[in-house]
């Protein structure tokens, strides 16, 4: 085994990444949001949770049934928390998507 | 994405308006990168389901993924049961009937299934809603 002494430069590496944005869709994260969340989440090779605290507790973002379960109301602060090779692009897609209000086409 | 990549849904209701709207939410919240069929009503366009409306929708929706069927009561079930059972011994085993809530059931299986999970993957997050 290869050993890095960066992990930058280890492709294999896992990273953890975490950012924050507040939720102002208006109704919270209902079922259409929800639904786009978890598509978008499922893109990416990562494992990524979502939170209302950085403090927890962590639900797979990738669980459509989770999502909608939680039913988090507007204003909620929506902590994503990635970890695996393509996490930073998970998470930057992810508060993209609820910065800019879920629109149809992502 | 090609949509035979992912598994595809068959809608089953007593009633032939819940079959289409079901399906119309499914279409509209989640996308059209899954394949979804729908019937309901018996021969006669009463409430009630039937078999060869079923297999039809089957045929339809055909997805070499497979398909997960979502049923509301009684009939629905017991004759999807039996349309799985005619269909040919290839496809058997690719056709599965989900233990959900028919619209929540719906949606959510639509949203495993368009990640490109298994059928097997997208029927559990179907039945997660079932209280058991």
């Amino acid at each position: 085994m290869t050993a890095f002494s960066d992990p930058a430069s280890n492709p294999l590496a896992r990273q953890s990444v975490t950012a924050s944005v507040r939720l102002r869709h208006e109704a919270g994260l209902h079922a259409r949001p929800a639904v786009k969340l978890t598509k978008l989440a499922k893109k990416f090779a990562s494992k990524i949770s979502l939170a209302i605290s950085v403090e927890g507790p962590w639900i797979d973002a990738k669980s459509i049934v989770k999502l909608m379960g939680a039913k988090t109301p507007r204003d909620s602060l929506l902590v994503f928390r990635a970890e695996g090779a393509d996490a930073q692009a998970a998470v930057d897609a992810l508060v993209s998507l609820v910065e800019r209000d879920f629109p149809d086409e992502p | 994405m090609l949509v035979t990549e992912n598994v595809s849904l068959v809608i089953v209701s007593h009633s032939p308006d819940v079959a289409r709207g079901t399906a119309d939410m499914v279409r509209q919240m989640v996308g059209d990168e899954v394949k979804v069929a729908y019937c309901g009503g018996d021969p006669d366009g009463g409430l009630g389901t039937d078999v060869q409306k079923i297999l039809r929708a089957i045929d339809e929706a055909w997805s070499p993924r497979g398909v997960a069927i979502l049923v509301d009561l009684g009939g629905a079930e017991t004759n999807s049961e039996m349309a799985i059972e005619m269909l040919p011994e290839e496809r058997r085993g690719r056709v599965v009937l989900c233990n959900s809530p028919l619209v929540e059931g719906a949606i959510m299986a639509a949203t495993e299934a368009s990640g490109g999970a298994s059928l097997a993957e997208v029927c559990a997050t179907a039945e997660e809603l079932s209280p058991r």
